[in-house]
């Protein structure tokens, strides 16, 4: 978060609107923010307050109404995106899922399926190379994705409520791995979550959207220190930025 | 002819109870042909109503031991091949197109549903009268019946690629290529393929009745002679080899299925 370097992410008066046949509607407007090198973000907000139109923007997706979006270097980043539902692809075992990117980029099938392998176990599914997505359960097929979304080391990691469809549990086990993970890694994130004590824990800065058509209304920091553990929800601290979050969500 | 709209049981899987499986199954075939014998023997009826297996076996060994059968049967595997060959290969082309262009979906859409009610069967005749009594005609029959269920199902499963596996593909910058090869074929395959089990059985139908109609070989016009000369052994003989056929391809395309389609598990599985 160093203020010498140039964000890795601007985002300059972006506006959104879609066209649903004769009207149109808006779902972002006018949304300023940046986003350093390396930070966590996320992105908290009512559903329809167009935070996953933000990350399609983002991964050029959607095209932008107006505004602009500037990248570090100039150039579109190389991208990893994690959807709500795994989107696996039911025909390729785990290990094949997981070296996809790789194989995209022309990297050679062998070197691609040893870099696979390694990422398997990173993620904690040793065992399960050759699985069908069809056997695994949520947790274990959101860890493909998120191997997946790592593999082909990003410059930009976009996580849209990777979780939400997890238990209460495996959800908490997850940000942990998560935590773990960028930590090793420390690439720029923006992630959305519904949950304020996800949010809390993972992420640098919070930005709160306002129900649609969607603007930042709160950008705040999380100041607590790293490295994070589960006992940091039970701190005053984290209850005060809790509250306070909740209090912008409205 | 028996046309399999779905898979029986026993073909589905080779599983150890296919052991089992085949040994009811070859039970239930000797107690037909008993049931057939004692009928023939208790009716007196004349061969050229119905003979007997055992007429009806050497029949078939005459018709083997002269070449006939063969020769016929290859025929009728050539206009089935070439035919299913060239329905598909333009159906998979023209079902790809049509799924990825709203224009000439607009466009070519219409004729598509109104098609689905042609009984292809019944223009065979019309392709006789076009193309003449040679193979030309009857290879474009089965190209033609294979072509509709294709095509629809080629145009369904390319429709049914997940929305966010293509958002996936992009944001992977995925070229266009990279798109049809990792996602499209692999998601629209097990329609494909369905829609080739459909079609491939019931392109031998396609070929035999346009032999029927109006041909000098192959399977159909055996069983023409058959008639005309109240060799009634020779029809059940012809009318045998078509099932053996229409259940070898059929057969053949589960197979496909069975080694393509593993992902999706077997349909016992999913009870
Ligand atoms: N492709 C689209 N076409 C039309 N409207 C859309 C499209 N995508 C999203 N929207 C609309 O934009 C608004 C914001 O959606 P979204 O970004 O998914 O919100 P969030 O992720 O915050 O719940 C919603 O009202 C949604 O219906
Ligand atoms: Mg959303």
């Amino acid at each position: 978060m160093s203020v010498a370097t140039a964000p890795a992410l601007d985002v300059v008066h972006l506006s959104v609107n879609f066209e649903n046949g004769s009207s149109e509607l808006q779902a972002l407007e006018d949304v300023t923010f940046q986003v350093w090198p390396q930070e966590f973000v996320c992105l908290l907000g009512p559903s329809g307050s167009g935070k996953s139109t933000l990350l399609r923007v983002l991964a050029g997706l959607v095209p932008p109404t107006q505004g602009e979006i500037r990248f570090a270097g100039g150039q579109p980043p190389r991208i990893g995106y994690v959807f709500q539902q795994a989107n696996l692809m039911p025909w390729r075992t785990v290990l094949e899922n997981i070296m996809l990117p790789l194989e995209l980029q022309g990297v050679p099938p062998e070197e691609a399926r040893r870099q696979a392998q390694a990422w398997v176990e990173r993620v904690g599914l040793s065992g399960f190379e050759s699985a069908w997505p069809r056997d695994l359960s949520g947790g274990m097929a959101q860890r493909v994705a998120m191997a997946r979304a790592l593999i082909h080391d990003p410059d930009l990691l976009l996580l849209d409520e990777p979780f939400g469809a997890l238990d209460a549990l495996t959800r908490e086990r997850m940000g942990s791995e998560l935590l773990a993970l960028w930590q090793a890694q420390r690439k720029t994130v923006l992630m959305v979550t519904h949950s304020i004590s996800e949010a809390l824990l993972l992420a640098d800065r919070v930005l709160v959207f306002s129900p649609r058509p969607g603007r930042v209304s709160l950008d705040m920091p999380v100041p607590l220190p790293r490295p994070r553990s589960d006992e940091l929800r039970y701190t005053l601290d984290f209850i005060h930025l809790a509250r306070e979050l909740r209090q912008a969500i409205g | 002819m028996i046309t399999l709209a779905k898979p029986l049981p026993w073909m589905k899987k080779f599983r150890p109870r296919w052991l089992t499986q085949g040994v009811w199954t070859v039970l239930s075939l000797l107690l037909a042909v008993g049931v057939w014998e004692g009928i023939v023997r208790l009716a007196h009826l004349p061969p050229f109503i119905l003979p007997s297996p055992g007429q009806v076996g050497r029949r078939l060994g005459l018709a083997i031991a002269d070449g006939s059968l063969a020769r016929h049967t290859l025929t009728t595997l050539q206009e089935v091949g070439i035919g299913l060959l060239i329905g598909v290969v333009l159906a998979t082309f023209l079902g790809y197109l049509l799924a990825r262009s709203p224009l000439l979906e607009r466009l070519i859409g219409p004729y598509l549903v109104a098609s689905q009610a042609i009984p292809t069967v019944a223009i065979a005749p019309l392709l006789v009268i076009w193309f003449g009594p040679g193979m030309l005609s009857k290879v474009l029959i089965c190209a033609l019946i294979v072509f509709f269920p294709v095509l629809v199902n080629t145009v369904v499963g390319v429709r049914a690629v997940p929305r966010d596996l293509r958002a996936l593909m992009h944001t992977l910058r995925a070229t266009r290529w990279q798109t049809l090869r990792y996602l499209e074929i692999p998601a629209s395959l097990p329609l494909f393929l369905g829609g080739l089990r459909i079609g491939a059985t019931l392109s031998v139908i396609g070929a035999v009745v346009g032999e029927l109609v109006g041909s000098n070989r192959g399977l159909g016009f055996l069983i023409n002679v058959g008639r005309g000369q109240y060799d009634t052994a020779l029809v059940f003989v012809a009318t045998f080899t078509l099932m053996t056929l229409a259940l070898v391809l059929y057969g053949l395309v589960l197979l496909l299925e069975w080694r393509l389609l593993r992902w999706q598990g077997s349909p016992r599985d999913h009870h």
